[in-house]
This record gives structure tokens, C-alpha cells and sequence, in this order.
């Protein structure tokens, strides 16, 4: 379905990022360039969204939320990982407490790499997440939609 | 004015009027963004987004909060069919308390803060708009003698003429329900990441856009009633309602959101202070 491409709404999720990724990222909603002209809004509500933007490497404390704000969203979904962190855990990688890259936790469909990237690329990464919508789509008429096991609150998260 | 089968008048009503208000909300934000210097989404982006939204995933918080969503559009359409058959204006006034009190409740049903949050600040923009449009109405009747859409139309002078200072009342209630700035307390067409999208937190995929499609006919219901004003001469009326629509955009750009105590002074104030006038002056 065409509409689907033609309005992905993201909700942006930073995941301990040194703000690098997110600054680039609200950079993309500035008059300069404009997200709104695809027809991208900044929903900032997963149940509203299509596309979660992640940014940072995924530590244990934030693990569980960002599961959490994942299964909150309505099928179908993609998920696009900005910058090093999101990719591989970035110079964050060796700490004691990062588990590494977004994908460790949730499928991710989009990598946009950079340290950070500019505001050109997380464009194109999000518009071809949002082409990949109807992929997900496909794979949930398919009975094959990935579903999260969010341990409760209070247990150490197995991963 | 032509007479038309009212089945004819009242399907017309139900299924043209949503893409009119489509067309409104698109050029809004087609305006909106040229007025901030950006291009601004396709004009046809509300229908996009509305049906994305339709082809989301259900997720269904509780089956009440639903219910509430389709009594908010069910009474919505309901005033738009009765003001296009010329009915009486007194009940689409309170048909559209309903549907707002419809989302203030769907809102209410839910555990969200935020959710409660947005539904209290409905409730004072209803207390802030709801005795101007009475007054409006009382205003209508000194000058018609009649409640009814339809004398209104049919009367040979301009409404304009007779409620001077209710017009720009309305005016300012339309700001309210239009949902912009500096009235957008409870929801609005921007800020999505903030607390004024409370009301509609726990609606998504087709609940969020039976929302969508309401606000569509309450645009349209709203300019149809500032046509109403000047209802001897179509193109006139029309006029009026596209520089309204001009100003409210407009304003929604140039203006900060300012708190609810402010609003509900203003509107009190001057709002009221300008219909009561206006009534009295009519009385006398």
C-alpha cells in the first residue's frame, strides 16, 4: 500500500546516546530540511508511530524500555539504529554495562552509520525504512511478526 | 435557495463533507509549512495519513474508550446532516457538546495522567466556548425569530450586518475548536511530543483515525457556519469563511500557547463581553 510509505511517523527513542545522533536527528525537522515535505511527523508516541528511531548503544538499565516502547507499537513496524553506537555498541562497545547495537534487542531494518550522521542520511535511513513497511506487513499476514519477551519489572533481563 | 430531496442533502452531507475537510486540513498544513519557510507535506497528506492509519494493527486499551471514539464522530456527522437540512441550530449546538463530551469521556476512561490531563483541558475549553455560542444563538434568534438553519438562510439581510460583535466571539471559538494556537491546550496540529497530545494518547492505527476524520467534519461545520453569516450571497459567505480561514492560520503561526486561566479570562471577557453587547443592543 502506497500511503503507508507516504506517511511514516516516527517516535524517537534515545538509548544513552551522547545526544551526537539526536541532535542530527531534530536537525531533520528544521525548515532547512524539512521531513515534513515526505510526510515524516515527529509523533514522539510509539502507539502512534511506525518508525522507531533509535540512537545509542543499549545499556541493561534501558533495555527493558526499549523493548517496551517497541511492543507499544501498532504493526507495521520498522526500526531504523542511528550512528556507531546504534550499529555495534560504537566506542561505547567494551563498557561494563552496554550490551552493544540495537539489533541485539530488537530487529532493526535501517542502519545509519556516522559518528553522527548527517541529517541527509537519517533521511534516506528513515525513507527506506518506510518503504520497508510494507515488508512488515507481508511478514505479519505470514504469521512470521517478531514478538519481544518483556521479563517484569523487578527481574534482572535476559537477553 | 434550491430545494433538494433532504435523503439526497443528508448523504451528501455524510460522505463529501470528509474530503472537504481533508482538503482544509491539507491546504493548512501546506500554508503552515510555507508560512515557516519549509515545503510543507503533499495536500492530499491528511488522506494518506488517514488511511495508513486505517490499515494499522487494532490496539485496543478498552473496549469503552472505543465506543466513546465512535459516539465522537457519530454525533459529529449527526450535526453536520442536521445543519444541512436546515434544522434547528440550538440542537446542533448541544449534538456537538455531545461529541465533544464523547471524546472528553473516551479520554477520561483511560489511566494515562496524560490522557486525564488532556481531557481536563477539553473540559475548560468547552466552559470557555460554550456560553458564547449560546449567546450567538440568542443573538440569531432577536434578529430571525426562528432557531431553524433554514430561516437563517433564507432571510433576505446578511447576519453579518445585525451580530457585528458576535462575529469576531465566533471568531475566537473557532480558534478553540480549530485547535490553534494561542487556544491549543488540549490537542493541537503541532507538538506532537508534548503534553497537548494528551487526549488522544491512547488511541492508535483506526481509533486515531476516526479522530482524524471527525476533526474533518467539525472544519467543515465550523465554516459552514461562518458562511452562515453572510447566507444571502454564497460567494460572499464563501469569501468571508476563506479570509477567516487565511487569519486562522495565520494567528496559529504568529502566536504563543498561552496557559487555560488565560484563556478562560479571555474568552469570559472579552468573548463574552462582546456577544452580551451585542445581544443587549439587539434587545434594545
Amino acid at each position: 500500500m502506497n500511503c503507508r510509505e507516504k506517511s511514516p511517523w516516527i517516535v524517537h527513542f534515545n538509548c544513552n546516546s551522547c545526544n551526537g545522533c539526536d541532535i542530527e536527528f531534530l536537525a531533520c525537522l528544521t525548515p532547512i530540511y524539512d521531513v515534513e515535505r515526505f510526510g515524516i511527523v515527529h509523533v514522539g508516541n510509539p502507539k502512534h508511530a511506525d518508525i522507531l528511531v533509535v540512537s545509542g548503544a543499549v545499556n541493561y538499565r534501558n533495555v527493558r524500555v526499549l523493548k517496551n516502547v517497541y511492543a507499544q507499537m501498532p504493526s507495521p513496524k520498522a526500526v531504523v539504529a542511528l550512528g556507531a553506537c546504534g550499529a555495534t555498541g560504537g566506542i561505547m562497545a567494551d563498557c561494563y554495562n552496554v550490551l552493544g547495537g540495537v539489533n541485539q534487542v530488537i530487529p532493526v531494518d535501517v542502519f545509519v552509520p556516522g559518528c553522527p550522521p548527517r541529517p541527509e542520511a537519517i533521511m534516506d535511513g528513515i525513507l527506506q525504512a518506510a518503504g520497508l513497511l510494507n515488508v512488515r506487513q507481508e511478514d505479519r499476514n505470514a504469521g512470521a511478526e517478531v514478538r519481544l519477551t518483556i521479563q517484569p519489572a523487578g527481574e534482572p533481563e535476559k537477553v | 435557495m434550491i430545494m433538494v430531496d433532504p435523503i439526497i442533502t443528508a448523504l451528501l452531507a455524510i460522505f463529501a463533507v470528509p474530503f472537504i475537510g481533508a482538503f482544509l486540513v491539507g491546504l493548512d498544513r501546506k500554508l503552515t509549512a510555507r508560512m515557516q519557510s519549509r515545503i510543507g507535506p503533499p495536500l492530499l497528506q491528511p488522506v494518506y495519513d488517514v488511511i495508513k492509519l486505517l490499515h494499522k494493527e487494532p490496539i485496543v486499551v478498552n473496549r469503552v474508550q472505543i465506543i466513546y471514539a465512535g459516539l465522537h464522530l457519530a454525533f459529529m456527522v449527526l450535526c453536520v446532516v442536521l445543519l444541512a437540512l436546515g434544522q434547528d441550530m440550538l440542537m446542533v449546538l448541544f449534538i456537538l457538546a455531545f461529541s465533544t463530551i464523547s471524546l472528553i469521556l473516551g479520554g477520561m476512561s483511560v489511566r494515562s495522567p496524560y490522557s486525564r490531563i488532556g481531557s481536563q483541558r477539553e473540559i475548560m475549553q468547552m466552559l470557555s466556548y460554550e456560553p458564547i455560542l449560546i449567546l450567538m444563538l440568542v443573538g440569531v434568534y432577536l434578529v430571525n425569530d426562528s432557531f431553524m438553519a433554514r430561516d437563517i438562510l433564507a432571510s433576505g439581510k446578511p447576519l453579518l450586518l445585525s451580530l457585528p460583535l458576535i462575529f469576531p466571539a465566533f471568531l475566537m471559538v473557532m480558534t478553540i475548536k480549530l485547535q490553534k494556537s494561542p487556544f491549543d491546550f488540549s490537542t493541537s496540529h503541532h507538538g506532537h511530543q508534548e503534553i497537548i497530545k494528551g487526549i488522544t494518547l491512547e488511541y492508535s492505527g483506526p481509533f486515531l483515525a476516526i479522530l482524524e476524520i471527525t476533526h474533518w467534519y467539525e472544519i467543515f461545520l465550523l465554516f459552514f457556519i461562518v458562511t452562515m453569516f453572510w447566507a444571502t450571497s454564497i460567494p460572499v459567505g464563501l469569501l468571508i469563511a476563506a479570509v477567516c480561514f487565511f487569519c486562522e492560520i495565520l494567528l496559529d503561526n504568529i502566536m504563543a500557547r498561552l496557559t487555560w486561566p488565560w484563556m478562560l479570562r479571555f474568552m469570559w471577557m472579552v468573548g463574552l463581553g462582546l456577544a452580551v453587547t451585542n445581544v443587549l443592543w439587539l434587545y434594545i
